[in-house]
This record gives C-alpha cells, structure tokens and sequence, in this order.
C-alpha cells in the first residue's frame, strides 16, 4: 500500500504509487459537462469516480463538517464528499479527492483547507486531497496538470457547453418528448469513448465533432410555441448544479419556459483573462502576459468552432465572450475579478440583449463577490434595459424550496404577461425549424 | 358569472366570492392554525353550501402557503404579488405604490413609472410574523401594542432584520425599565425602517401609497410609522385584507368543480411523503427506564417555614424568565420560584422577597447574589450583596451535581450557554449571538402557534412514529417547513418530535458547532428550562449519542449557582444587604429614559430611581453618565486612532473640493489618500465617523439586505458628501491590499475591494457627481504612479506624472509613519499595563472597526473593566513571518488576525477577542483559523459578532467571563 508522504506544512501528498492504487473522488457540479470531463483524467491513467448522489442529507452531513457560515457550494461539495466516503462504498485507504481552486480573493479559494479540515473533523486524516488549479498553487507528483491535459480538458468544457446549448434550445419544443435527452446520453458515451481514448482534441477533430452534434440536434423534430424565455446566471456553482439550486433548470422546464444558461469556457476564459487585465491594471511580467494570451486565443479559437457549427445547422450561436465583456464597459470595471467578477453581470445584460429578459440570478446566501456584481449591478441594468426581470434568489441550507419558487414564479407571472403582451394571438405559433440565426462577425 | 379567489397565507386564509361587477358578495378570513388542508376544505363547503349560482363560477388561489395544494388539485396557482397587482390596478387605478405585509411577507409594488415588483428575499424580519413575536414577548395582545404605540414619547433603535435580533435589543431595555409605550412604537419604527431599507433599494417611494395586508389593516400605528417615514399620506383602502384574494379571483379562469377539488384535498393530505427520524422513544418501556435515569440527579429538599438556619438567596433575572432559590447551608433547597418575566424583573422579585418573607418572618438571610441580563437593576433596586456573570453561576451549579463535569451546556428561553470546563475553571465559551433557533421560547412560539401551551405541546412528541426532520435552520424558515411538513401528511406528534430534535440540532451545529460527542467530553451536564422537557433531552441524548446528567432542577440551576455563590462569599457573622420587609413596603420604582449626549454614541440611557432615592443608569456604555468624569482613554488605542484620523483636516487646494467616504479600507488608507490628493492641490473633505443618523440617510440605496454593515454606512457616507456639495468623490476599486509578508497573498475581501462598483451604480446617475471608483494597484508602489496618473488624466485636467509620482511618495511615507504612530502607542499602552499589572486584550477585527457605530462602543466597554485595549496591528507586525494556518492565508487584514493570535497565544498577559460584522462570508474561514491558533497554546477564544445593532449585554457576558478566568 501507498506510503502517507506530507510536505513540510503538513500536507498529505498524492504520490505517484497513489496514483496506481486509488480511485479519485470528484464532485458533482454541471452534469452534462463532468461526465465529458472526467474522461480525460481516465486518459491519463487515473481511476475516477464521478459523485452522482443527491438529497437534502448531503448539505446535512455539510453542516455537521463545515462552519455553518461558510458559503451553500461549500457545504455541499464536502458534505457530498464526506457522505461518499462514510458510505462504506469507497476504501477509505485507497481514495482521494479532487477538487478545484481558483486562487482568487473570494472564499472558494478556502474550499480545499475547509475540506481537509473537515476530513480530519470526520476522522479521514488518510484521504488525499488533489487541487486542481491553473495558478501553481499545491504540487503533488502523483498529479500535474500538464498542456496536454489542458488542452483534453478545454476541448470537454467546448462539448459541454455545446450539447448544453442545444438542449436548452430544443429540448422545450421537441415534438417527442425525451428526444433531446436521448442525444445527451448517446453523445455523452461516444465523448466518453472518445476522450479516455486519447482522441478528440484536436483542432480538426473538435471542429469536426462539434458539427456532427449540431447536426444530430437539428434532426430533431420541434414546433416553436411562443415561451417565456428565462436566462440562468449566478455563482457558478448553484448555478449549474442541480443540487445547489434545487433543480432549478428542470423547475423552469416543467414551467414551460425556454432556459438558457451562459456556457462554462465563458468562466475559465474570464479566470484567465484576469491575468491580463491585472497586468493592465498594475503592472506585472510581459512575458506571462503573453503566454497567457496566447492560451486565451486558443479557448477562443474553439469557442468561435461552436457558434460555426451552430449557425451552420440553423441553432442560435451562444455569445461570445469578447462580446460579453463589451457590454459590460461602463456598467462594472474589469477589475471586478473575484468569483464570478464583472462577468456575472455581462451575462444578464447578454442575456437580456439576446431576448432572455427573464433572469433568475442565483448566489449562495452571503456570497460576497455577488452582493458586487450580482444584486448590485441590477439596478443599472434595469435602467439600461426597462424590460429586464430579474429576481435573485439565494440558496442556503436553510433557505426552503417553497420560498424561492415563490419568488421565481413571481418573476414568470411578469414575464408571462409580458409574453401575452408581445403576443396577441394566444395561439400557438408554429414557426419554422430553422430558427433565427444571428451571425456575428 | 361569479369568481373565486383563495388567499392562503402563512396564517390565515382569505376567500372572496366577486360577481359579474366585481363586488365582493361572500368573505371569509380566518386563521388557519396550521391545519391548512382541512382549512381548504372547510372554505370550500360553507362557499358551496351558502353562496348562490355557484354553477358557472370559476376559481383560483393565490398565498405562500397554497401553491403545492393549488397544483395537487387542479386549480390554477396565481403568485401572490402578481395577483395583489392586479386587484390593485382594477380597483386602485392611481395607485403608485402598493406595501404589502403580510404573515412571513413583505412586499412593495412599485406600479407606475417602470413596474417592479419586490418581495423579501431570505429574510422574514419586518412582517407580521415579526410582530406577533413582539407582541408575545412583551405579553400583550396585538391591539395593545397599537395602543401602546399611541402613547410613545421616543423610540428606540431596534433591529428588526429578524424577530431574533429584535428580541435581544428589547430584552435589555425591558430588562432596564424601557417603558412598553416606547418599545411598541420602536418595534414598528423597525418594521418600517426595515421595509423600506430592504425593498425599496434606491428607488423612492413616493405618490399614492395604498397599504395591504393584515398588519397594516390592523394596526393603524404601523399605517402611521410609514406615514411618517415616507412623509406621506397613504391609504388602507375598504377589503385591504382581501386584495390577493380578489387578485385571484380576477385572474381565475378554470371552474370550480367543489367535489373534485374537496376530494383531491382530501387525498393530498394522506401523502404521509416527508423525511423523518428515527423515534425518541420507541416503546412506553423506553421512556419508563429514561425518566428513572434521570430521575436521581437530586436535591435535597426543606421547608423555610419556621427554617432558622443561614438563608441564601440566589436570583436569575433571565431574558424571558426570573428564577429565584432560598438554599440553606447544606445547600438544601429551601423555596423556589421560577416565573415568567413579562417583561420587566423588579415586580417579579419583589413579589418573591415578599412571599419569603411571608412564609418566614423571622428568617436569615446572610448573603444573597443575583446573575443573568437582569443583574445590574435587580442588584440595585434590592440591594443584593452580589452579582455575578451568568456562566459562573452555572459552572458553579453543575458543579454541585458532578465536580469533575467536563461541560455545561444551557438552553434557556432565548440564550444558550455552554462552556467547557479544563482544570475547574471555563475554559471555552459559546453563546449563541446571531441566532435564537436553537432555543426554547423557539418551541413556545411553534406551540402557541398550533393552540397548544408549551407543556402539552412537547410531551405530544416524545412517542412520535416519525419525527419529521426539519433539520437545522432559522427559526423564520422552520415556520414554512413545518407548513410544508403539515401539508405533506405529518401528524402534531410527528412535528413536535420533529422540533425538539431541530432545536438540538441547532444548539449543536450553530451554535456550539461540534462534529462528535468526543469534544465535549463525556461529563456533561445539561440545564437551563428547555431542557425541562423531556423530548428536547431525549434529543439531545440521541444526537449526541450519549448520556448526560440533568439535574432535577435544570431551569433553577442560575439561581442555585448564584446561592452557592453568595455562600461561598459569606462568613458566619454576615448579614445579607438585601432590603427588608419594612424597606421592601416602601419601594417604588420610577422609570426615566434620556439620551446622554456625553459622547458621539449618545447613548439612550434608562434612569431607574427606586424608593430612597438611589438611582441605577443603564444603557450607557461608559461610566461616563455614572459618575460625570471622562472615562480614561490612556489604554484605548481604538480612541487614539480616532484621534489620528481626526487629524486629518482639510487643506485648501487648487483643483477644489474632492471627498472621501471614510469607511471600509478608505477608513485605514485616509493617511495615503488624503496626503496623495491634497499633495496634488485638492481640499479632502472626509465623512464624519458614522453614526446612526448617517446610516438611515443612505439607507434607501443599499441594493444588498444581506451585505455586512459596515459595506451598508458606505451609502450614509457618501450621501453625506453628497448632502455637503461635494460632487467629486474619490472612492477607487482596490483588489489588493498593501502586502505586509503575513500571508500567501494579500486580497482585500471581495466586498470591501468592489464595493466602490456598487456606490457608482447609484451615485452616477446623481447630476455633477464625478465619483473616481478606477481599479488602483496601491501594492505596487513601482506602477502605481504611471498606472494612477492615466486613469486621473480622464477625471481631471492637468495633473502632471511628476506631480502624481511626488504625492505619491509623500502618502507612502505618511501611510507608514500612521501606521508607525500607532505601533508606537500600542507599545506605549503594554508598556504601562505591563508595569501596573493590568491585562491587555488585544480586540482584533478590520481597521473599519474602529468606527464607534460599527463597534458601538465595544472599546470603551472593555476598558471599562480596568484593562488595557489594543488592537490586531500592533501587535501583527512583531511577527515576521508567514503563520502556518490550515487555510489559504490571503487577505491582507485577516493575515493580520492570525499573526495577532500567533502573537498573543506567547503572552500570558494578553488575551484577543475577535470582533466579526455579521453576515461576513470571510470570517467563517478565519474564526475557525484565529480559535485553533489559540486554542493550540491554551488560549481562550472569545469572539463578538457585531451587525446594524449590538446586544451589549451579551457582550459584556462573554467578557466578563473570559475576565473571571484569566484573573
């Protein structure tokens, strides 16, 4: 068995003789895209579990682990942790934890050291904790995220957001029911197939695969009805995750309302556009600064590949991030870079602009950066746009379903009067496959 | 055609029958109890059963409480708010505004001119709930409290965030003789203020206000409050009741097929589909063997009729309850009372002296002693020879019942106390500060709710099939789930099981925040009322998972320690102080509030004079109003860097008048920008330091209730220089701190870095105002001056590089000689208290805190107990090297923190109390991270939680605890 090594603070290391023996724990977060993602950890030789358990127990066993104050995601990821490992499921000998770090002001940077924390609470002193970040921060030799790994990585965030994309804009018309939840699961198996396989990262293969789904989704048969069209924003992690927002994605759904939900490179570019705009702003090395902007293209370059594919196969391209962020001049500095910074507020207002006036915003009770970007910006963005309807719902342990559905269906009676409004004739309207496609560039 | 609607609130339903022209021919408001289901049912019948051509009616419902019932049985769910809107706009048409309160509600509607629609988001302070829960503390009924508002001559500042908050404000007033009259109308002041501060988020509310609501229909003082606020003449206009059932009614569209819907209610209710625990007790037998158990933890037990032994009076003036023992000198319980506050403690005592005396005319009492909130007036008003802080007292209590006890624990009506114990003394302290939900007035209020008296209400719990598990949440949002529960099939049994549970839970995970039984030890005791009850015991026992000792006198065990105490004190020649019978005949109690205007926390002060003509002053912070002489300020570094800062005056300049809003990190950075600006020739102008005048001017624009305090008096500050003429303002976006080696990075929190974006949202749309919110980089004192200089050059004409880079050089060296004039003190201040012998307290929070209305006079109270008073900075830079924390050390103010402990935790002199704004989302990182610093070296944690309104009296419990062990 794998000897117990600890760097000179204390930390417990995943060695490389870890890396043959244990199986990785990774957390649930947006379920399309870590389905995708964890195969390129399976390429590299690593035994992942991804965690798919849910239920009001795992914020519980949270609670018990975690300072009750610490931000919702918090609670969940290690309570989701914890659970897992008191499970019975897992050798606790032989298993470590992934999880990621940011490396910015806000308190998820915290996440990791509240996890070991509580893993020593919990008395799982022996469970190895991997961070995952792009920042350098905590080495383990058992685990490097190299470029290659990277580039793996990026090309599953690009299929998540794609299929995500594509699912919200069939998935409320599609005339058989369960259609689009099909392709989701046949795609995700030939990713899967794909990814631990080594392949389906480059450029080509990516731009090839990207059309290929677009074109499986435009088989779908779908009638366009007039909907209310609701927009999804927030920190990032009740804004994905089911168990976090209580379902809210399939809420919406069942209200008969069309979701749309800003896709996870727009994220990781702003995490690293970031760089830039520190070196902008303060000054700093010319030399990272180009390096970093030499693997922002890049995202961008794969990001340009899906509003291609969707254009061409008649879908409505996501925005882009460099538009994103022009919205945002004059309402927030883009300084504002912790959490979900100035590009939470981008989102609303791209989602407003891209006829989304609905927005849910979401943030975990007592998230920082989003009393900033989040409730803050709402007012100018009201006042920029009058339509605007957004309602910022907090999501906490102690926060009840019934009240915050309340208050969103609150913002769906506005907007449905609004839908009748702009639509006199309350038949449905049937509208051609081919949808708008707004082109850019 | 006629139409239904069905209102379902939070505790009542409404129902309204319209016909063809929208006149109301049937109503119906009742309170619902909670049996809501049945509720719905019944409604339907007597409407079917007594109003006319029901044939083609059609129906809708509406309410918080009926939107999973509305779905279950087929009738079209209308959102509450939409629906008030719509009533409004049918039967109001000029309607602007519409307030709304209702049970767990509070909403505000803004119609014309852009409609928007508000709601209370996470938080149910400020509504009806709220203000049955004031009324139940004060033990009056509603409408009294309207008569008593009537008579109010001032109002009180009471937070009315949440009903928890409230109640440790008011518990303190009542406890120094606040008159009722006062307290009613400041508790609607609150709701007012709380209202407008959490909805109105910027935008004025103004023109023709209808108000909504049972509350406000109710309670024309409420109506009267918002009058007075919004400066206007709002109407309540005829069936404001019924305004979201008419709402309903209006938007209904499907018909009203009775039967089915009856029938469907009946089958929604038989769910039974909710998460339970496993039973308290399973059988008869269980409970049998745990009531014998506990039945041996004992007193002996006499008579004081004809008793002529040493008597010992001990009192517990508690926050909704006033326990009193006569103990004997085998510690044998004499006569007890334990009895309901109501809201003032003297009567209460001085009905127990009486009845002591009555029983026993010719008794001895050689020392008597008096403990909890009520201590200081009890004392004064009877002349009791001691008082003593609450923890003491049950230390002292629990003692008697096991000497080696490892920990107490006490839940109270609104408090819990527990404290561990390591080597006889306490040694760890947790009170409960921000939340009440794991206490006992928490049950009283969900018993009286459901029609039950708090006894039976318990006892229905404890052979429960399946306590509904609530989990562990604020006592507002308990209220819903136990609806939800309700609705879901569980039985009264199920949710009194249910509750006991959750209280524990919260007593365990929010308050005292354990994982295992293993940290508290095996030897604990557990006391206070609450624990009385037999299922909240059973609870804790099963949570916890092992047994513990609750002594057969668990809700008296204040009163006995504070006997033991006074016991301990006396000598067999003593003769007690307390007042006689003669004296006790001729006492009269006269109350008086004024404000001190002593200093700038103008302290509301209660002047209690009793019979001979002594006098007791509460409310002050300071010994100032007591005794007229200046408090001494020469150990109170929080003053002097008031002082400093004060310095700082404004300087005539060519380029004009430029303002700073001193607070958050702008509070410790005046010295840099102040000497930057007027270097470059403009006149600083700074807000004054806050107060709570400055606070409610801002207050209209604050767009988050949840922020923390401090960030909120940014608004007061920069509507200040707005109200001063100050139209340019320098608030610049700091991500980053200035980086002092303590830490891996050196962030300023993500609210205090960003908080400048927020103010500019609002403040840029006010004609004139240039506000400079530019991201700066002041950690890199290389770049700053080019990187500054071109974000000036868009702002103001003129301003040359060489000009910005020589005031640059100057606010560095001004920043730093601050900086180093404070350490100087500091150093000065240990220096002297180390030669008087004195301890120091180091009071570590943000520099921000030195604010006097964000830390409301902590300071001076600390040093009121003849100690020395410095703050985390001092102390901080002694330590030069990065502390190894178990988390990621990266804000440039909480680095200071750990180094502070790093640095205390060496001292045997120096003890840190920690100071937290509440709803600060860091500080659960770094409380953890200060606590096992210190604790690591044997130190003893004392944190002090701190938001818009402080109950100082929890404060001074924890002080003065910590101050008893250290001694």
């Amino acid at each position: 068995m794998a000897e117990l090594i600890y760097d000179k603070t204390g930390r417990l290391l995943f060695t490389r003789e870890m890396k043959e023996e244990y199986t990785i724990l990774l957390p649930m977060m947006a379920k399309i895209h870590f389905h995708i993602l964890k195969n390129v950890f399976v390429h590299y030789g690593y035994k992942v579990r991804l965690l798919e358990t849910e239920g009001p127990e795992i914020a519980q066993v949270g609670l018990k682990y975690v300072h009750n104050d610490t931000c919702y995601p918090a609670l969940l990821v290690i309570g989701q942790f914890i659970q897992a490992l008191q499970s019975g499921k897992y050798d606790v000998n032989k298993t470590a934890l992934m999880i990621t770090q940011t490396g910015g002001g806000c308190r998820a940077s915290n996440y990791i050291h509240l996890l070991r924390k509580a893993l020593v609470k919990a008395g799982f002193e022996q469970v190895p904790v991997i961070s995952l970040n792009l920042s350098g921060l905590e080495k383990n030799s058992g685990f490097q995220l190299t470029l290659p790994m990277i580039r793996r990585l990026a090309a599953g965030l690009i299929y998540g957001d794609m299929l995500m994309s594509l699912d919200n804009q069939v998935k409320p018309y599609e005339l058989n029911k369960g259609d689009s939840a099909a392709l989701i699961a046949e795609w995700t198996q030939k990713l899967t197939d794909i990814l631990a396989g080594g392949h389906g990262f480059r450029r080509k293969e990516i731009a090839k695969i990207l059309d290929e789904i677009a074109e499986d989704y435009s088989k779908i048969p779908i009638q366009k009805t007039p909907r209310i069209k609701v927009g999804i924003v927030g920190e990032i992690y009740v804004k994905y995750s089911s168990l976090g927002n209580n379902n809210l994605e399939q809420f919406l759904y069942e209200q008969g309302c069309e979701v749309n939900m800003p896709g996870m490179m727009g994220f990781m570019m702003f995490k690293i556009d970031n760089r830039l705009e520190d070196y902008k702003l303060y000054g700093g090395s010319k030399l990272k600064y180009i390096a970093v902007e030499k693997l922002l293209n890049y995202l961008k370059e794969l990001e340009q590949m899906v509003v291609n594919s969707q254009i061409k196969y008649g879908f409505t391209p996501i925005t882009k991030y460099e538009h994103t962020k022009s919205l945002v001049k004059g309402v927030v500095g883009y300084g504002s870079k912790m959490g979900e910074g100035w590009l939470l507020t981008g989102e609303m207002l791209e989602l407003v602009e891209s006829g989304f006036e609905n927005i849910v915003c979401t943030q975990p009770f007592g998230c920082l950066p989003n009393h900033i970007n989040g409730k803050g910006m709402i007012r100018q963005i009201k006042q920029k746009h009058s339509k605007a309807n957004i309602v910022a719902i907090d999501y906490d342990p102690g926060a009840p379903r019934v009240n915050q559905e309340n208050r969103i269906k609150l913002m769906l009676a506005v907007a449905k009067e609004e839908l009748s409004n702009t639509q006199p004739d309350k038949k449905p309207v049937t509208v051609k496959v081919k949808a708008v496609a707004k082109s850019e560039d | 055609m006629v139409r239904i609607g069905l209102d379902i609130g939070s505790t009542t339903v409404k129902c309204v029958v319209l016909d063809e022209n929208n006149k109301i021919i049937y109503e119906i408001y009742e309170r619902h109890y909670s049996q809501i289901t049945e509720k719905i049912s019944d409604l339907l019948q007597r409407v079917k059963n007594q109003v006319k051509d029901m044939d083609n009616a059609v129906i809708a419902m509406s309410g918080s409480a009926g939107m999973g019932i509305a779905d279950a049985c087929g009738i079209d769910f209308i959102q509450e708010v939409y629906a008030t809107r719509v009533a409004a706009k049918t039967f109001i048409p000029d309607t602007d505004v519409v307030i709304e309160l209702g049970g767990e509600d509070a909403k505000i509607l803004f119609l014309s001119g852009g409609m928007e629609v508000r709601m209370n988001g996470s938080c149910a302070g400020g509504t009806g709930a709220f203000i049955d829960q004031m009324a139940t503390l004060l033990n009056v009924p509603i409408e009294q409290l309207n008569e008593l508002a009537e008579k109010h001559e001032k109002t009180y500042t009471i937070a009315s965030r949440c009903g928890v908050f409230a109640k440790t404000d008011i518990q303190p007033l009542l406890n120094q003789g606040a008159k009722k009259t006062d307290i009613a109308a400041s508790i609607f002041m609150a709701v007012v203020n709380q209202t407008i501060a959490g909805l109105a988020q910027g935008r004025e509310i103004k023109g023709n206000i209808v108000y909504l609501g049972g509350p406000l229909t109710f309670i024309p003082q409420l109506r009267a409050g918002f009058d007075k606020a919004l400066k206007t003449k709002g109407i309540c206009p005829e069936n404001s009741l019924y305004y979201v059932a008419m709402g309903a009614a209006l938007c209904a569209e499907k018909g009203a097929d009775f039967d089915s819907v009856i029938r469907k209610i009946e089958v929604y209710r038989g769910t039974g589909n909710f998460a339970f625990n496993k039973p308290l007790f399973r059988t008869q037998a269980e409970l049998d063997e745990f009531r014998q158990r506990h039945s041996k933890a004992t007193v002996k037990k006499g008579n004081l009729k004809n008793f002529n032994g040493n008597v010992f009076i001990g009192i517990d003036a508690g926050s909704t309850t006033v326990k009193a023992v006569a103990i004997s000198e085998d510690n044998t319980l004499l006569y007890s009372e334990y009895l309901s506050n109501s809201g003032n403690p003297v009567p209460i005592v001085k009905n127990f002296l009486e009845h002591i005396y009555e029983i026993n005319p010719d008794i001895k009492i050689t020392s008597s002693a008096v403990t909890g909130y009520g201590e200081e007036i009890i004392k004064n008003a009877f002349s009791i020879d001691y008082g003593i802080v609450e923890t003491v007292a049950h230390l002292t209590a629990a003692k008697s019942f096991m000497p080696d006890v490892e920990f107490v624990i006490d839940i109270g009506g609104q408090d819990i106390k527990c404290f561990k114990i390591r080597g006889g003394v306490i040694d760890n302290i947790f009170l409960n500060e921000a939340c009440s939900s794991g206490c006992g007035s928490f049950l009283q209020t969900f018993a009286n709710a459901l029609g039950y008296s708090s006894e039976e209400f318990s006892k229905l719990g404890l052979l429960a099939k399946q306590p509904v598990d609530l989990g562990s949440r604020c006592t507002v949002f308990m209220n819903s789930s136990v609806k939800q529960a309700q609705k879901d099939g569980a039985t009264i049994e199920d949710i009194s099981a249910g509750l006991c549970l959750s209280v524990v839970k919260n007593a365990l995970y929010k308050v005292i925040r354990v994982a295992s039984p293993r940290e508290l030890g095996k030897k604990i005791v557990v006391q206070g009322g609450t624990f009385l009850n037999d299922a909240v015991l059973r609870a804790f026992e099963q949570e916890m998972g092992t047994d513990v000792i609750r002594p057969e006198i668990s809700g008296l065990m204040g009163a006995y320690g504070a006997a033991l105490f006074a016991k301990s004190k006396s000598s067999a020649d003593s003769k007690s102080t307390v007042l006689t019978p003669k004296q006790l005949s001729e006492f009269v109690h006269e109350i008086k509030s004024i404000n001190c205007g002593g200093c700038s926390n103008n302290c509301r002060l209660t002047v209690n004079t009793f019979s001979d003509g002594r006098k007791f002053i509460a409310g002050n912070r300071c010994e100032k109003p007591v005794t007229k002489k200046s408090p001494d300020e020469s150990f109170n570094i929080y003053q002097y860097k008031l002082q400093l800062l004060k310095s700082y005056t404004p300087k005539q300049g060519k380029r004009g008048k430029i303002g700073i809003p001193l607070g958050l990190n702008m509070f410790e950075l005046l010295p840099f920008w102040y000497t930057f600006l007027t270097k470059l020739g403009f006149e600083v102008i700074t807000s004054p330091f806050s107060n709570r005048k400055l606070y409610l001017h801002g207050q209209q624009t604050i767009p988050s209730d949840t922020v923390c305090f401090p960030a909120k008096l940014m608004h007061g500050h920069v509507q200040w220089l707005l109200d001063n003429g100050i139209t340019n303002i320098f608030y610049p976006c700091m991500s980053y701190n200035f980086d002092e080696d303590l830490g891996d990075n050196h962030y300023n929190c993500p609210v205090v870095a960003y908080y400048p974006e927020v103010i500019y949202s609002y403040a840029k749309d006010i004609q004139g105002v240039k506000l400079f919110h530019e991201f700066v980089g002041i950690h890199r004192p290389k770049d700053f001056p080019k990187k500054i200089y071109e974000q000036l050059k868009n702002y103001f004409d003129g301003i040359s590089l060489k000009e910005v880079k020589a005031a640059a050089k100057a606010a560095y060296t001004e920043y730093e000689s601050y900086l180093q004039k404070i350490r100087d003190y500091g150093d000065d201040i240990i220096k002297r208290a180390e030669e008087q012998g004195k301890q120091i307290i180091v009071l570590a929070g943000r520099p921000y805190h030195a604010d006097p209305e964000i830390n409301h006079g902590i300071d001076k109270l600390i040093t009121s107990f003849d100690v020395a008073l410095i703050s985390e900075d001092v102390v901080s830079c002694k330590v030069h090297e990065k502390i190894h924390t178990d988390v990621l050390n990266q804000w440039t103010y909480h680095s200071r923190m750990y180094a502070a402990a790093e640095y205390v935790s060496k001292h045997p002199n120096m003890n840190l109390v920690q100071l937290v704004s509440f709803g600060c989302g860091v500080d659960a990182i770094t409380t953890d991270e200060v606590r096992a610093i210190l604790e690591h070296h044997g130190k003893i944690y004392t944190q002090i939680k701190i938001d818009e309104i402080t109950n100082l009296g929890a404060v001074k419990i924890r002080l003065r605890s910590l101050l008893a062990t250290i001694k």
